[in-house]
């Protein structure tokens, strides 16, 4: 599962990742980016492009521990 | 040294280090665990946390969740790394052995430990009647299951929001029930929204902005009470000026409460102000020494800055929940001569009423402010604050690109007012007094503060005249007798 954090402190709104990955990220108002923290795994492609053109690399792209989110709970196995 | 107190011997600093447990399984708790990894530590990770989820982001909980952009669950963090980590979520801690190196939990297991990171955070301050805390229609906004049920009750199209407390919180919550079209009243306690974070200069622009977007902002005031239906339903709210409001949500934005209750008497030195820690983010025990093998991160932390004079900070910010857990995570797991010292600049950012603000530095740390680019009628302008004669901190409003150019000034103790060579700054600049609240008056929108100097022995009991000061229902001005 896809899963994406912005360091939010660090982004300048330049909007390369919107122009990247439009559904996933977007501008609110002038300058405020906002998110989907769990984009489509098919939009994978897309929010890499955007990740690379940030011009402040703010995006960072990781996987989900699925096991923990769906057990939310005792997890100490390997993967 | 008290029996309580882990003995500190030549032995048990060099042993190797195994175990190590983080309790608070938020950003901070996460940024740890990845950190440790990240170093090379191959022992064991055990994360505690009091909710039922892995990590989650609490920025968009007041934004984008309460719009109903995004879903709550989606706000799970992601985690950089593969952790191996044992995760104990919804099982609160309630206890600390220093002496035997143990964390209790609620079930009563035990779980040893060779380091310790504590990273707790906040709780939201509740409404201090708990009969009216309780009707139905009054919320707080903290966790992922605040942000759902919140969600619920705006999406439900209520005749009017009553938000208590003109903070970053309720300024956002207020923000987001204009963008919904819903009538929204905001009362602050004191001259301005956002006055303990930015100062009332700052804070007036604030909320020019808020009323600029048709919310019914009245400063100075307080609500006395909530008051419900005979099936328990909020119905309206007594006001210090005079008014009652038809309401059927209230929002209370009062601040943090520090999660602290868990270590009474465990040894380390903290109290509602949060734990004090040196650079390092080796907590104090209570005899102002400092432990090797507990350390702190986050919101719950008051450490020494090199730039604020010695002044123990307390910050509430994203992105020192991510740096401070890093250098923890760091020294936990290094021999003293690699220890690194925390002295990131605090730094955050907000989205409110159609403007990005930004800010870098302690605002609250400042006596005057002036505006240095841009303007207040076209909303896009920086404000730089100064403490004696030398920069301290800036803010921005649209214009983020700046915030690098007056982090780099405020580092290197640049003179105030600055001297700029930017396009759009006036040839003159005219400070003007920063307008913070005087120190120890409560406002609930701190954000970043500074905190006194130095560990101190924690105070078991306030004083009954503090509590009627902190209590929000005392109008602003009230003389208690």
């Amino acid at each position: 599962m896809l899963r994406i954090v912005v360091d939010l402190n660090r982004c300048e709104s330049y909007a390369q990742c919107v122009f990247a990955a439009p559904t996933v990220f977007w501008m609110k108002d002038e300058e405020s980016l906002e998110y989907d923290y769990a984009p489509d795994d098919s939009l994978r492609v897309q929010v890499e492009r955007a990740a690379a053109a940030c011009p402040v690399q703010a995006i960072s792209i990781c996987c989900l521990d699925e096991q923990l989110e769906q057990q939310g709970g005792n997890h100490s196995e390997q993967q | 040294m008290s029996s309580n107190n882990a003995k500190k011997t030549a032995s048990s600093v060099q042993k190797p280090v195994q175990r190590i447990v983080i309790v608070g399984a938020s950003l901070a708790g996460l940024s740890a665990a990845e950190s440790l990894r990240s170093e090379g530590f191959a022992g064991t990770i055990t994360v505690i946390g009091d909710e039922p989820y892995a990590p989650y982001d609490r920025p968009p909980l007041s934004k984008t969740v309460l719009t109903g952009w995004l879903q709550a669950e989606h706000t799970t963090l992601p985690q950089s790394v593969d952790l191996q980590a044992e995760w104990l979520l919804g099982m609160p801690a309630i206890g600390l052995d220093l002496g035997n190196r143990e964390v209790e939990l609620a079930d009563g297991r035990r779980v040893g430990f060779d380091r310790l990171l504590i990273s707790t955070g906040t709780h939201a301050r509740q409404w201090p009647d708990l009969a009216q805390a309780a009707l139905d229609g009054v919320c707080l906004l903290h966790t992922r299951d605040d942000a759902v049920r919140l969600r619920a009750r705006l999406a439900a199209r209520p005749k009017r929001v009553l938000v208590i407390g003109g903070g970053f919180t309720g300024s956002e919550v207020a923000s987001v029930c204009r963008e919904l079209g819903l009538a929204v009243t905001v009362t602050e306690r004191s001259a301005t929204p956002l006055i303990g974070a930015l100062g009332a200069a700052a804070g007036a622009f604030a909320g020019q902005l808020q009323r600029a977007h048709g919310v019914d902002l009245r400063c100075n005031v307080t609500v006395m009470s909530l008051e419900g239906d005979e099936s328990g339903r909020l119905r309206c709210a007594y006001l210090s000026d005079g008014d009652i409001l038809d309401i059927d949500v209230a929002v209370v934005a009062l601040g943090a409460v520090r999660n602290v209750e868990w270590l009474r008497d465990s040894g380390l030195a903290f109290d509602s102000r949060g734990i004090a820690c040196d650079a390092a983010c080796r907590a104090f025990d209570i005899n102002g020494m400092v432990t090797d093998d507990v350390f702190v991160a986050g919101d719950i932390v008051r450490w020494p800055h090199p730039l604020y004079e010695g002044e123990l900070l307390a910050v509430e910010h994203w992105g020192n929940a991510v740096e401070q857990a890093r250098t923890a995570a760091h020294n936990m797991v290094s021999v003293p001569a690699d220890l690194q010292a925390y002295k990131s600049l605090p730094a955050f950012w907000s989205r409110q009423f159609g403007v990005n603000l930004k800010m870098i530095g302690l605002p609250s740390f400042a006596d005057e402010v002036v505006l240095t680019q841009g303007s207040v009628s076209e909303r896009r302008l920086v404000a730089a604050y100064g403490y004696k004669g030398r920069i301290v901190a800036a803010l921005t409003v649209n214009m983020a690109r700046w915030l690098p150019a007056y982090e780099a000034m405020i580092e290197a103790r640049a003179p105030f007012p600055p001297v700029l060579h930017a396009p759009d700054s006036s040839a003159e600049l005219r400070p003007v007094p920063a307008g913070f609240p005087p120190h120890g008056q409560i406002t609930h929108s701190p954000n970043a503060i500074k905190t006194g100097p130095g560990p101190s022995i924690p105070s078991p009991e306030e004083s009954p005249t503090s509590d009627k000061v902190k209590d929000p229902r005392v109008p602003p001005g009230f003389q208690p007798k």
